[in-house]
Order: C-alpha cells, then sequence, then structure tokens
C-alpha cells in the first residue's frame, strides 16, 4: 500500500498479536514484535500482496547492557512496489538463540554472520554460522558496549618466533574518554535540579 | 583399475592484483570449472562502527570517506541527511547543489574506476589510462574545495564545510564540456571490441527474482531490470529540481552493467550541468549557530560566535534522541546509515549499510558453473570496494 496510515493498519489487523507495537516516524513504520513470531511476521511481509517487502536491506543488533533483555535486534526492509521502508525489532536476552532467515531471504546469510561476529547472537538453522569481518581466531564480540575500543590483543610480527604473535594490548598512554559534555546544560543532575525549579515555579 | 578424481582448491588472494584489494576467495575447482566460492572477507577491517559510538558526530564524518575511497563524498552524504533528519534543520539550497554536484562527481570517479579496471582485468590498458587522467582532475575538484584529493571530509550536517572557491564553478563547467568526448573514446574502445564482449556479455548473469534476494542494489539491480535508484524514487536534497534519466539494463550480466554504468557517467554529467546553472549565490550551511561554526571573522567580532566555535569543536552539538535509517544512492548502490541517538553528543549506535557486501556476498551464486577466468571479470563487475565492505 502506497498510504503507510493504511499500511500500519492493514500490518495491525493482519498480524494481530504478532505485532506489539506499531509506529510511524521519519516516513518509515517501526514495527516491535516476538523472537518466536519473527519467521511468520517476515513471512507475511514478504508475500502479501499489500505489503510487498521484497528486499532486506540490513540486520543489525543494539545493545544496552543495562537492560534485562540486553539486545535489540533490527531488521530493515524495502518495498519496491509501494517505495515504503520498514524497521522491525524484537528484544533478546544474552544467549538467547534466535531463528535464521536465510531460507525466506538468502541475502541475510552474511549480515547474520556479521551480527553474530559482532555481537555473539546465535542463529538457529544458519547454513554457515562463521565470523566474517574479524581475523581468524578472534575472540569477543567487538560492537557490545562492554568491549573496549582498544580491544584486548594486538599483533606483531616476531622476529625471534618468525611469525605473528597475538599479544595483549600495551599502550604506551592508557585510552583517555574525556566527558566534555558542558555542566551548564546537560548534565544530568544540573537538569533534575533546573526541572525541579520549573515545577516550584 | 579405477582413478579418484579430487577438486582442487584453489587460493585467490588476498594479495592479488583483480581481487580489487584485500579480498581472499577461496574458490573450489573442478578442471576449470568453479564448483563453490567462498569469499573470506575482514582483511581491512578497522571496526568504523565503533570507533564512531566514541566520537562526537563532525568527528565522525572523516570515517565516511574512508569506505568507499574512490567515491568519499557520497559516503558523507547519507551521515550528514541522517544527522540532519535528526536535529530538523534545513540544508540551504546552495548547499543542496554544491553537494549534488560532489556526489556526481564521486559517481564519475566511481564509474570511471570500475569501467576501466574492469577492461582492465579483461585485457585491456588503455581505458586504464584514459579513464585516469579524467579522474586526476576531478580529484582535483575534491582538493580545491575540501583541501585533500581523497579524505575530504566537507560535507556537514547542515550544509558543507566551505563554499566553492573561486573559479572552481567555471572549471567544473569546462570540465563538463570536454568530459562526455573522453566517455566516447572509452566507449569506442569496449562497447563494440569483440573480446570485451567475449569476456563480458552472458557472463554473472543475475535475474529480477535473485537481484531482489540477495539484497542487491544500485547497478547491480538497475542491470537486471529492475528501474529503482533512491534519487528519484526517495528523492533527497535538491534531486527533486534535476531532470535525470535512470538507464536499466535488460540481461543483468556483466556486459549490461557496464553499458549502466556508461550511461550513468553520460546522466551525471547532465545533472552537474543544470546545478551549475540552477545554483545562486548564498549561504552554504545552517544558519544555526549551535551547528554550524561561526567564520573566523566572526569569531574575532562576536563573543556569542567564539563561545559556539569553542563548545562546537569541544563538546560538539548534541543530538536528541532518535533513531533513524536514511540511504543514499552511491555509486555502488543504496548506502545507508542506521543511526541511534541518545541525546548525548556522540551517537550511541551507526550501523553502515554497504552496498557492496550484499553484492560479495552473492560471489559464490554468481560464479558457479563458470571458468576460473571469469573470476575476475565478475568481481569486476560487482564493482567492489574494501573500504566498505570490511568497514
Amino acid at each position: 500500500m502506497k498510504n503507510l496510515i493504511d499500511l500500519e493498519k492493514k500490518i495491525n489487523s493482519e498480524l494481530t498479536t504478532k505485532i506489539n507495537r506499531t509506529e510511524i516516524k521519519h516516513n518509515q513504520i517501526y514495527l516491535e514484535t516476538d523472537k518466536d513470531d519473527l519467521i511468520d511476521v517476515v513471512l507475511f511481509l514478504k508475500t502479501n500482496n499489500d505489503t510487498k517487502f521484497r528486499q532486506l536491506i540490513d540486520i543489525t543488533v543494539t545493545d544496552y547492557p543495562e537492560n534485562h533483555q540486553r539486545f535489540e535486534v533490527v531488521y530493515l526492509f524495502l518495498s519496491h512496489e509501494f517505495n515504503q521502508r520498514l524497521i522491525l525489532k524484537y528484544t533478546i536476552a544474552e544467549n538467547e538463540i534466535i531463528p535464521s532467515i536465510t531460507s525466506i531471504f538468502p541475502g541475510a546469510n552474511w549480515m547474520e554472520r556479521e551480527v553474530f561476529d559482532m555481537y555473539g547472537v546465535s542463529f538457529k538453522d544458519h547454513p554457515d554460522l562463521r565470523r566474517i569481518l574479524t581475523d581468524y581466531g578472534f575472540e569477543g564480540h567487538p560492537l557490545r558496549k562492554d568491549f573496549p575500543l582498544t580491544g584486548h590483543t594486538e599483533v606483531r610480527y616476531s622476529e625471534d618466533q618468525k611469525k605473528v604473535v597475538s599479544e595483549p594490548v600495551k599502550l604506551e598512554q592508557n585510552f583517555r574518554n574525556f566527558d566534555y559534555e558542558s555542566p551548564w546544560e546537560g548534565t544530568k543532575y544540573i537538569k533534575e535540579e533546573l526541572d525541579n525549579n520549573d515545577k516550584k515555579n | 583399475m579405477t582413478k579418484k578424481i579430487k577438486n582442487l582448491n584453489l587460493n585467490f588472494g588476498p594479495q592479488h592484483p583483480a581481487a580489487h584489494g584485500v579480498l581472499r576467495l577461496i574458490l573450489e575447482l573442478d578442471g576449470e570449472i568453479v564448483e563453490k566460492a567462498d569469499p573470506h572477507i575482514g582483511l581491512l577491517h578497522r571496526g568504523t562502527e565503533k570507533l564512531i559510538e566514541n566520537k562526537t558526530y563532525m568527528q565522525a564524518v572523516p570515517y565516511f570517506d574512508r569506505l568507499d575511497y574512490v567515491a568519499p563524498m557520497n559516503q558523507e552524504h547519507a551521515f550528514a541527511l541522517a544527522t540532519e533528519k535528526i536535529l530538523k534543520i534545513d540544508v540551504p539550497i546552495r548547499a543542496q547543489y554544491i553537494r549534488v554536484i560532489f556526489c556526481e562527481i564521486g559517481r564519475i570517479l566511481s564509474h570511471i574506476l570500475n569501467v576501466t579496471t574492469q577492461a582492465m582485468d579483461v585485457g585491456a590498458l588503455t581505458p586504464t589510462l584514459w579513464g585516469f587522467e579524467e579522474r586526476e582532475k576531478l580529484m582535483g575538484f575534491y582538493e580545491r574545495v575540501s583541501g585533500s584529493r581523497l579524505h575530504a571530509n566537507y560535507f556537514r550536517a547542515g550544509g558543507v564545510h566551505q563554499d566553492l572557491p573561486q573559479g572552481l564553478e567555471e572549471d567544473i563547467g569546462e570540465f563538463c564540456e570536454t568530459f562526455p568526448k573522453i566517455i566516447n573514446d572509452l566507449e569506442s574502445l569496449l562497447t563494440d571490441n569483440r573480446i570485451f564482449k567475449q569476456r563480458n556479455v552472458d557472463i554473472g548473469v543475475v535475474t529480477k527474482q535473485d537481484a531482489l534476494d540477495y539484497s542487491f542494489s544500485g547497478v547491480m539491480i538497475r542491470g537486471s531490470g529492475v528501474p529503482w535508484d533512491l534519487r528519484k524514487s526517495q528523492p533527497y536534497d535538491c534531486y527533486k529540481q534535476l531532470d535525470f534519466k535512470i538507464p536499466v539494463g535488460k540481461n543483468g550480466d556483466c556486459y549490461d552493467r557496464y553499458l549502466c554504468r556508461i550511461e550513468e557517467m553520460k546522466e551525471s554529467v547532465s545533472i552537474i550541468k543544470q546545478c551549475l546553472s540552477k545554483m545562486e549565490k548564498g549561504p552554504i550551511k545552517s544558519l544555526d549557530g549551535k551547528i554550524s561554526p561561526p567564520s573566523k571573522k566572526e569569531i574575532k567580532q562576536s563573543m556569542e560566535a567564539l563561545i559556539h566555535h569553542f563548545k562546537l569543536f569541544t563538546e560538539g552539538y548534541r543530538v536528541p534522541k532518535d533513531e533513524i535509517y536514511t540511504a543514499v544512492e552511491a555509486p555502488k548502490g543504496e548506502f545507508g546509515v542506521y543511526l541511534i541517538s541518545d541525546g548525548s553528543n556522540k551517537p550511541y549506535k551507526c550501523k553502515i549499510r554497504a552496498p557492496g557486501f550484499s553484492h560479495l556476498q552473492s560471489m559464490d551464486y554468481l560464479i558457479k558453473g563458470h571458468m576460473l577466468a571469469d573470476v575476475p571479470a565478475v568481481l569486476g563487475s560487482l564493482d567492489i570496494v574494501f573500504g566498505e565492505v570490511d568497514r
């Protein structure tokens, strides 16, 4: 459907309980679903004649380490016919295994491998779940928020051993992360104080 | 006696001139026929997304130059658009024209490189020599406007860094007059060339359905006959006011993709000409002092400008909590940025959707059953640049 509001209604009426929340923002539809309904929802979006989201643009994960359901898995879809974009999301806990959609979109193969590599989220029924971007033998999942920017190991060629060796990172000076955020506005306690003052007045 | 025949595993790359960078392809060969291709990527992985999470919005821009390094400004464009949409700021019309001019210059840069190196992969050396002379001129324009030939760091949320220097408009206009002749020269060498056609026609055929399923975009999907271009379908900046055509292929083979790229270069020249004639004097970045840095002159005279300058280059600007996916039609396909802001001065997450990643993924499907010598031809027509594939 060309009209976003009609499309949102259609999705809601067809998928009913499988969709937890819908929202229209920036001319795109944002859907929230559950891990168990993923396959049904994606199949519907791809095959239904009123949605026709026949191209998967990307799969990614957002990490919120403070949440109980730590990872938010995000799927981006595009419909050429109706010129619409859709963002599908659901949250999972660490160590949860999620279904792979490679059987519906063959293009999801590497995207899921990248998610596995970068966040350590595993996929069920994925044909070839290996690391993709990081080095052979790499440990850890770099895009997790608790992975340090400088990493854990560094590699160099060792003249003694005549091979490339990997060692713990040694920095001449520790990585420093300055907080430039203005103390005048922006820092939390000032904001709270300002809000309280507003309420009092 | 029966003889056991085993398939041969061949390691193609990571240092191979036809791999267009650092690609390691593990090929399984039955005689000269490729049975399976397993690309190993990530040899140029620099952790761009992690680095961007630790930088302010303005400091993140240079990382985009280093993704697809043959068309740097197109990438910056996607990030600038994403930030602008979240900040809800308008871009002055002159800045939009400047950005479109340089995006189209980027498209020509990328297509010249691709077309000529693809020709080199299948045995023709002259196009490269002719084409690179033109690239040199275009990179000269990059240098004059941003101070650097490749890593421009020129686009900003809200406009561009500075106005065009004197005389640049005329020189770009002059280039637009002379360049079509060079395209014709290239075409006279390649389009009807028997060897070039033998190496490219019916090689690496992509059907319409597979182009959709494998998340193809850009020339890869247009070559298969899907008329889809974000500049037309989801226009950004001033593309709506420009008149241009979208070349679409028919057979989805390497040769059609080559033809699409040639036609796209001609369209780009016409877009640049239109921009130059429509462009008027005016501001080149958002007038909001909280987003755009003030000029040097203002800093000397105004206290407020001095404060703005100081705050912008230490703290940066803060972006309200939101999430957005924005895509642009980069020369290689749909380049997108999925940006999540949390109200601070740094992006919470910035996922980069690189077109080459999806294209390279289909290598196994494209090359299966072809001869070993077709690997460079297919790889060349995929238009792979490892800066963006590995990020």
